[in-house]
């Protein structure tokens, strides 16, 4: 049967159900629909663009050939304006139809941006999440506007400061007094934070914008900040609205089950646009982040080709370097805190009932993949050396039966 | 798929795989002359605790963490060999953060470091078995 393929999206999730699917199914069509211009790219590489690490050539995800290979109908700067779950249909912008056999929506996210008194009289206000945003602030600074004002010291606020740091004077405002608030805690962020001072970056911090008159941001302690750019940096939430419309169960994100199968008959979701189980913890989340997404986008592109695929390993997982620091965090800081930093080098394990929940690693980030299996695979810690884990990561701690098998190769 | 496979009973800790895998990666042809007060950048690394001692290096994974974590694309598996674009690769690991055996490295140029089979250098196969003076580690087909 020669089966159709839809896809609206074309980041990570989309590039993980494509070589599921044509694994599977070199015969049946692909269309994929994307909202950019661009051929697949890293999203997470735009702050690397912006600071010269990674050229315009360099930031996509997979080869120039990808879309031939795989055999895909790609239509870019093409937004989908609706689905139809009952007559299988989706609707672009446009107004043309799209019948469907298999849907995967890998939307992504949306940046938030706070309805700030005032936004509207601001000149040069950018979000910072596509690659037109990066080319966008390149353009900005390089014409002379040098001021920058970043409303969000969160991982995108941070990778925005650093990749434009050389070439603006960047200030960066955050209603929370800590930096990185959503995958730090306390103890951690402080040593990133001095750190991002000492690297130029202007940090106000526990101090919200009220409003903004011109290019003039007033703050809640009454000071005021000019800038020539604004960032908005207030976070993601995601696209799950052309879903919701279509009357599919949503939360905060489109709700998958672990097969990536949402509410809808032959409709899946992954990546950034859903909600599903953070195994860490038991509960759903969003977990906007690439593995995830294309794990996500894997498995749904296999079960949509008839290959059963399961994925409930999803936990939350930041890999970034802020100005050389190494800073690596997996799982939910909840239970009991193990310490074993020194100095700079911070190690910092949480547990409860028997299992590794988290971990915050930074500087030494050697072997953390063995801490992140152990919460993925909620190894019992008295089975293995956990004090010794903790300060020497290896397979040391894991005993003879599990190295034969892994190492050894012996079942 | 031909891998290394450790034999641990036969490790002597000599950590001399550490260095063949080293000079493999030089493409010099004196390991004397490669590695002569360089401080080494292995991808298989030996792990001593209470006298227990073994070599871990890259599984080839059937199924990667690494490459599908890779948030560049840099990872990915050539005729199963899970390997890496080193111009492509930023150093952000991810894919050190996902491994669950430790076997992938920071290199010294920013990129990652992992072993290929000696796939990207001139001896072919494994240096490291090569080297090694007790069958510690084999390069085998075993099904897996």
């Amino acid at each position: 049967m020669h089966r159709k393929y839809v896809i609206i999206g074309n980041s990570a999730a989309a590039v993980g159900a494509v070589e599921a699917i044509r694994r599977n199914d070199r015969n049946g069509s692909i269309v994929i629909f994307s909202k950019e211009s661009q051929s697949t790219y890293s999203r997470p590489l735009i702050s690397y663009y912006n600071q010269g690490k990674v050229g315009r050539e360099s930031i996509y995800f997979r080869p120039d050939d990808f879309y031939e290979k795989n055999d895909c109908d790609f239509r870019p700067g093409t937004s989908v304006f609706k689905i139809d779950i009952h007559s299988c249909t989706i609707t672009t912008d446009s107004g043309s139809d799209e019948k469907y056999d298999r849907l995967l929506i890998a939307t992504g996210s949306e940046p938030v941006v706070p309805p700030f008194p005032g936004l509207d009289t601001v000149s040069n206000v950018r979000t910072y999440t596509s690659f037109d945003d990066a080319l966008a602030l390149e353009e900005l600074i390089s014409s002379g506007l040098s001021r920058v004002l970043i409303v969000g010291a969160g991982l995108i606020g941070l990778k925005c400061a650093e990749g434009i740091s050389k070439k603006a004077d960047v200030t960066c405002v955050d209603l929370s007094d800590k930096v990185l608030s959503s995958i730090l805690d306390d103890v951690s962020s402080d040593l990133i934070s001095d750190h991002i001072r000492s690297n130029g970056i202007k940090l106000v911090l526990g101090n919200a914008v009220k409003a903004f008159s011109g290019n003039k941001a007033e703050l809640a302690d009454g000071s005021r900040i000019d800038f020539d750019v604004l960032v908005i940096a207030s976070g993601v939430r995601p696209c799950a609205s052309l879903f919701k419309n279509a009357g599919g169960l949503t939360g905060k994100g489109i709700i998958i089950d672990d097969h990536c199968r949402t509410s809808a008959e032959n409709v899946f979701a992954a990546g950034d646009c859903v909600e599903s189980v953070d195994m860490s913890t038991g509960k759903y989340k969003v977990m906007a982040l690439l593995p995830n997404a294309y794990m996500q986008g894997e498995c749904a592109g296999s079960n949509m080709s008839d290959t059963e695929c399961v994925f409930n390993k999803a936990i939350p997982m930041n890999a970034l370097t802020l100005f050389g620091l190494h800073i690596l965090t997996t799982g939910s800081y909840t239970g009991e805190v193990s310490d074993d930093s020194e100095g700079n080098d911070i190690r910092r394990f949480y547990h409860s009932d028997n299992r590794l929940n988290g971990y915050i690693l930074i500087n030494n980030i050697d072997k953390a993949g063995i801490y992140t299996s152990m919460i993925r695979d909620r190894v019992p810690l008295d089975t293995i050396d956990f004090g010794l884990v903790r300060k020497a990561p290896g397979l040391m701690a894991f005993g003879r039966v599990y190295r034969d098998k892994t190492l050894g190769g012996k079942s | 798929m031909k891998r290394v496979y450790v034999n641990e009973e036969w490790c002597l800790g000599c950590h001399l795989c550490e260095y063949y895998c080293a000079f493999a990666q030089t493409n010099e042809n004196d390991i004397a002359r490669a590695l002569k007060d360089k401080v080494i950048k292995p991808g298989i690394r030996v792990e001593e605790h209470n006298g227990i001692c073994f070599a871990v290096s890259c599984r080839h994974c059937e199924e990667p963490l690494c490459a599908k974590s890779c948030i560049t694309g840099a990872l990915t598996v050539v005729s199963g060999i899970v390997s890496v674009d080193t111009e492509k690769c930023i150093g952000c690991y991810t894919c050190i953060l996902n491994c669950p055996y430790g076997a992938i490295s920071p290199s010294e140029k920013g990129a990652i470091l992992k072993c290929q089979l000696c796939s990207d250098n001139t001896h072919g196969s494994p240096a490291c078995v090569k080297g090694c003076p007790n069958k510690a580690i084999v390069f085998e087909e075993r099904g897996l």
